[in-house]
């Protein structure tokens, strides 16, 4: 299971990395959720899944799964999307500012 | 032409309302169950985008006269100020407190002082939620 | 804390509060509120004094700051840091009053702005002067140079103050981080104290150290900057742009004499070796040289003070070079001769700030008076200013080393310490000791020159009223003061040098020569005009007629291509530089900025992809265990495969709502794992975000237009395919080599405390949700923050953009 959970966050990684690298700002922002979607899977995989109870003591289970990790990520789902909302509201200020999204037509010049 | 939304005005009535005390029951929930303030926050969040997209920003507004900004203020504050009162008693900061009370009709009751701390978290999300939509929602320019 | 901390606090607490005051009051000048505070400084450290002779006791009080690293906020306070604070409170003083009548308040004033600045300085350079700390003291260093350069460009409606402002922080801030280096190094062959005092105890230790030599000159780097000794010199003349208070404060009476106190200071560490010898006696003659030549062809007032300021920094550099001789030998030999060296540096620097300071404020009543500081239109103003006539009479002469003012005795004390020096038998003074007199000679005649130069081009010739813009007459009364009581002090201190010698001399020299009086020994500094018939006195007459001849004959020097050269010949070499690093910066950033954002992601993938792989290799750590695994139950694989393939899809669409559709249908397949992998909350709060999101991308959409199609470019979509690849299997290797490592080692997790803890100690069974509020609580309250942080961002960007055609 966890072998094959690296792999899927490894995948989500790499198609997050191409859509930052592609010239539509909108994809940028999508770049972005699945950047955490791929980093949130590998935190909870890595570490580890055996499967206990879910981590509510009044289940009264011989063991838990590791309520750590889960409180990291809750952190972290919650800050993508406080990142992701200003994301997009940048890029839809910058296309409202400028009359595009494209990125290469966004380039400035450092001398400006 | 104005377009008839009577179905969607009336289940949004009713839906939204039940949202709504699900948000309210997660996050008094949360302590001993999944919930919390993030995810009751996020509920209530969607519960009141719900009653925006459903009807009209004005109608809304009379109804809910908050400035969200300010809410996100007085969400960190609060939790803020739950964190400072653990010097009080001489602890660090954002120590929490706990104790069982009983009380009539309802039996025993658990107060916390990671309660308001929540609350903080749940009004910073919700004025957040809300504020990053309205604001997009309300540009026309 | 104690009081002494406060004097340091102080300054900075007024700041606080200036800026009100000044708003409040507007009509009243802002400097009366701060008058009080340098005085009452100078009488707290006065107390200090020890007025009934028999040196003086240490006091030192520690603050803890960073105890962890050894930092802490130690006052120490000796004869030496006396000396300075009272100069820095006493000139203080004066300079404020000054100024008071110097800066007119004016509707368009920014006077809160330059008290601020002035306090920030005073308040840094105390704690320059009081701290123990070598940390400490490079802050307020570097806060100093801060304040002046903020100083300097106090008009920053003027190019010339901007660029001067810029000049003094480059030059003096990169001294300072030289020597915040020299300071670690030291730290290291001290044995990890940053205590200057702790240092200075094992000196003899810290001698032997290899490490010395590299440490000593970082150090000495920053003091020259900030002394402006050759060839760093060049900030100061430019540093005269700044109101004249600031440059008789700043540039003549305490900043720029920071570097003296460093090099006094730490004499004891370093002064056992021959490199600090010959460095400060070198680099002290070679800026009093320069600097004294360098005036003489200065037509601007206070260009010619800024280069003789220049040349007698120099000159007290040099000294404290051939003091330090004096730490050879043993001081059981009750002659002079070893420490003469080191008593004229302090009396010098008290002399020094006297008549300097004087001077200053005397030019600065000549430009405020007649509008111009150009010895070409200036001249006959002796019957014009009487009164600061006087004052400059008095000052000069203390300059040029006439008897019976002060700097003819520190300039014959000087004389003598460099005959002494030259017949030293150590470091090689046998040889090369004979040019240390001869260059100082040299160097007072051209002492003599400029401030004869200064007196007859200002004061004496022509009145002639057509070249000045405004009606010339004396000053006001209060302008008058402080230069008054600089001048009598210039002639108190010549009539009656022993004044200083056991409160101030005496104590300031048990700090740089430790040990120079045996336990309950007493050392006297007894200072005296006449000393009979010779060799310095022969020097000081042939000074005099020397420089008279030139003086004379200077008109007719005065087309000579030398004197054309106004502007110090380095300042090319410092323009040149300036110039080309602004120029190849650029290079090298348009090389790499392309303004593409693809380019920048480029760069950074490859580098984590390149350093994690490099680490890979390096420390053979990469482990595949493919071993153990259990069955997978077939619904995961179904909601696995299903993220995967809507994954994939995801770069081949280009519609955005098909787009946002498997965006959000990766968010529930995600929320659907979660709830596999038993994290309730995590499954709700991520299709809880997944709808709220939805709703925000659909906004957006609304606005915005259908993503542009990539341009097909077939390279440029393969260098990306393969560098996302890249990343993609450098991911999945380090995940398989933690997982791996997890299962080899058996590393039990952190969070059986929380199991065990959360009931008994936060009172909640979601253990999840108490780890947020309660055991990593500031995490959370830190998250909304950020949450907070973004949301204010967007309202920003919305509800608040320029007007106009201002580019956002």
């Amino acid at each position: 299971m966890e072998i094959l959970m690296i792999f899927t966050s490894g995948i989500i990684i790499a198609v997050a990395t191409y859509l930052f690298m592609t010239r539509s700002l909108l994809r940028v922002a999508f770049g972005v959720v699945m950047l955490s979607h791929g980093v949130h899977l590998l935190i909870l995989t890595l570490s580890g899944l055996e499967t206990g109870a879910p981590p509510l003591l009044t289940e009264n289970a011989e063991a838990y799964t590791d309520p750590l990790p889960q409180a990291v990520i809750l952190t972290a789902i919650v800050i993508s999307f406080g990142v992701t909302a200003f994301l997009l509201v940048l890029a839809y200020r910058t296309y409202k500012e400028h009359g595009t999204e494209d990125l290469e037509e966004l380039r400035g010049n450092a001398d400006e | 032409m104005k377009t008839n939304f009577l179905m969607l005005h009336t289940i949004t009535r009713i839906v939204s309302f039940i949202v709504l005390s699900f948000s309210v029951y997660l996050f008094f929930a949360g302590h001993n169950a999944p919930g919390g303030g993030f995810i009751g926050g996020l509920m209530m969040a969607g519960a009141l985008i719900l009653l925006y997209v459903t009807f009209d920003a004005e109608r809304i507004n009379r109804v809910l006269p908050f400035d969200y900004t300010a809410i996100i203020a007085i969400g960190l504050l609060l939790a803020i100020v739950t964190g400072l009162n653990s010097y009080l008693f001489g602890d660090p900061f954002l120590t929490q407190y706990f104790e069982y009370y009983q009380i009539p009709f309802v039996g025993e009751v658990e107060l916390t002082t990671a309660l308001p701390f929540d609350l903080g978290i749940l009004l910073v999300v919700v004025a957040v939620a809300l504020l990053t939509i309205i604001s997009i929602a309300e540009d026309v320019s | 804390m104690s009081l002494l901390h406060f004097v340091v606090l102080a300054p900075f607490v007024m700041a606080i509060f200036l800026p009100f005051l000044y708003y409040k009051f507007r009509s009243i000048h802002t400097g009366w509120f701060l008058l009080p505070l340098p005085l009452i400084l100078f009488i707290y450290v006065a107390t200090y004094i020890p007025f009934g002779g028999g040196g003086m006791e240490a006091v030192e009080h520690t603050v803890q700051w960073v105890p962890s690293l050894g930092i802490n906020f130690t006052v120490y306070l000796d004869g030496l840091s006396m000396l300075f604070a009272l100069l820095i409170t006493g000139i203080g003083t004066l300079v404020v009053l000054y100024s008071i009548f110097y800066i007119a308040n004016k509707p368009d004033e920014p006077l809160n702005n330059f008290y601020v600045y002035l306090l920030m300085f005073m308040g840094a350079m105390l704690g320059v002067v009081l701290s123990d700390n070598l940390i400490v003291l490079y802050v307020f260093w570097e806060l100093t140079s801060l304040s002046s350069s903020l100083l300097i460009a106090y008009w920053f409606h003027k190019e010339k103050s901007r660029y001067g402002a810029q000049k003094s922080m480059l030059i003096t801030v990169s001294g300072g981080f030289a020597m915040l280096a020299g300071f670690a190094l030291l730290y290291i062959i001290a044995g990890n104290t940053f205590s200057i005092q702790e240092i200075i105890s094992q000196a003899d230790a810290i001698v032997q150290d290899p490490l010395i030599l590299p440490a000593m000159l970082l150090i000495l780097l920053g003091a020259f900057t900030k002394s402006a000794q050759f060839p760093f010199h060049i900030w100061l003349p430019d540093a005269m742009e700044a109101p004249t208070p600031v440059s008789a404060y700043l540039h003549s009476a305490t900043m720029v004499k920071a570097g003296i106190y460093l090099v006094a200071r730490l004499t004891p560490v370093f002064g056992l070796t021959a490199e600090w010898f010959w460095i400060l006696v070198i680099f002290g003659l070679t800026t009093l040289l320069w600097g004294s030549i360098s005036a003489v062809r200065q037509t601007d007032l206070k260009g010619i003070l800024a280069f003789s300021t220049v040349s007698q920094l120099g000159l007290i550099m040099a000294l404290l070079g051939m003091g330090a001789a004096a730490l050879h030998y043993d001081f059981i030999e009750t002659e002079t001769m070893y420490y003469t060296a080191t008593m004229a540096a302090v009396f010098h620097l008290i002399n020094h700030a006297t008549f300097k300071g004087a001077l200053f404020m005397a030019v600065g009543i000549i430009d405020h008076e007649t509008g111009t500081r150009d010895v070409k239109r200036l001249g006959g103003l002796m019957a014009i200013m009487p009164v600061t006539f006087t004052v400059s009479l008095v000052g000069l002469a203390a300059m040029a080393g006439l008897p019976p003012f002060n700097g003819f005795l520190s300039k014959e004390m000087f004389f003598t310490a460099t005959l002494n020096v030259a017949s030293l038998d150590i470091f090689n003074l046998e040889t090369l000791g004979v040019f240390i007199p001869i260059v100082a000679w040299i160097a007072s005649v051209f002492t003599f020159v400029y401030s004869m130069m200064m007196f007859t081009r200002t004061f004496t010739g022509e009145f002639k009223p057509e070249n000045y813009e405004k009606e010339v007459h004396e000053a006001p009364a209060g302008l008058l003061i402080s230069p008054i009581i600089l001048g009598s002090l210039v002639i108190l201190f010549g009539l009656f040098p022993n004044l200083l010698g056991y409160t101030l001399i005496e104590p300031a020299m048990q700090a740089i020569l430790p040990g120079i009086t045996p336990v309950g020994e007493q050392f006297y500094v007894n200072i005296y005009h006449w000393h009979g018939i010779n060799t310095e006195l022969l020097m000081t007459v042939a000074v005099v007629l020397f420089g008279l001849a030139i003086a004379l004959n200077l008109k007719k020097w005065a087309e000579a291509a030398f004197f054309q050269r106004e502007r110090d010949p380095l300042n090319r070499a410092y323009d040149f530089g300036l110039d080309q690093l602004v120029v190849q910066s650029q290079n090298v950033t348009n090389f790499h900025m392309t303004g593409r954002l693809r380019d920048y992601m480029l760069y950074m993938s490859v580098f984590i992809v390149g350093l994690g792989m490099y680490t890979f290799f390096r420390y053979n750590s990469l482990d595949i265990n493919l071993e153990g695994q259990g069955g997978i139950p077939g619904y995961a694989i179904l909601v696995i495969g299903g993220l995967i393939a809507s994954t994939l899809v995801l770069p081949f669409v280009h519609k955005r709502i098909t787009n946002l559709v498997l965006l959000g249908v990766i968010g529930f397949l995600v929320a659907l794992l979660f709830v596999i992998f038993r994290a309730p909350d995590l499954a709700l709060t991520q299709l809880l975000v997944e709808t709220v999101m939805v709703v925000l991308f659909l906004l957006v959409f609304r606005h915005m237009p259908e993503i542009t199609k990539e341009k097909k470019a077939p390279l440029t979509t393969t260098v990306k395919a393969l560098v996302s690849g890249a990343v993609g299997i450098f991911v999945i290797l380090t995940g398989l080599s933690v997982h791996a490592l997890r299962a080899e080692s058996d590393i039990t997790p952190i969070s059986d405390f929380f199991i065990e803890n959360s009931v008994p100690l936060a009172g909640g069974y979601n253990m999840v949700n108490v780890i947020l509020v309660d055991f990593r609580g500031l995490d959370t309250l830190l998250e909304v923050l950020v949450l907070g942080i973004a949301a204010l961002g967007i309202v920003t960007l919305i509800k608040h953009r320029l007007k106009g055609d201002e580019d956002v």
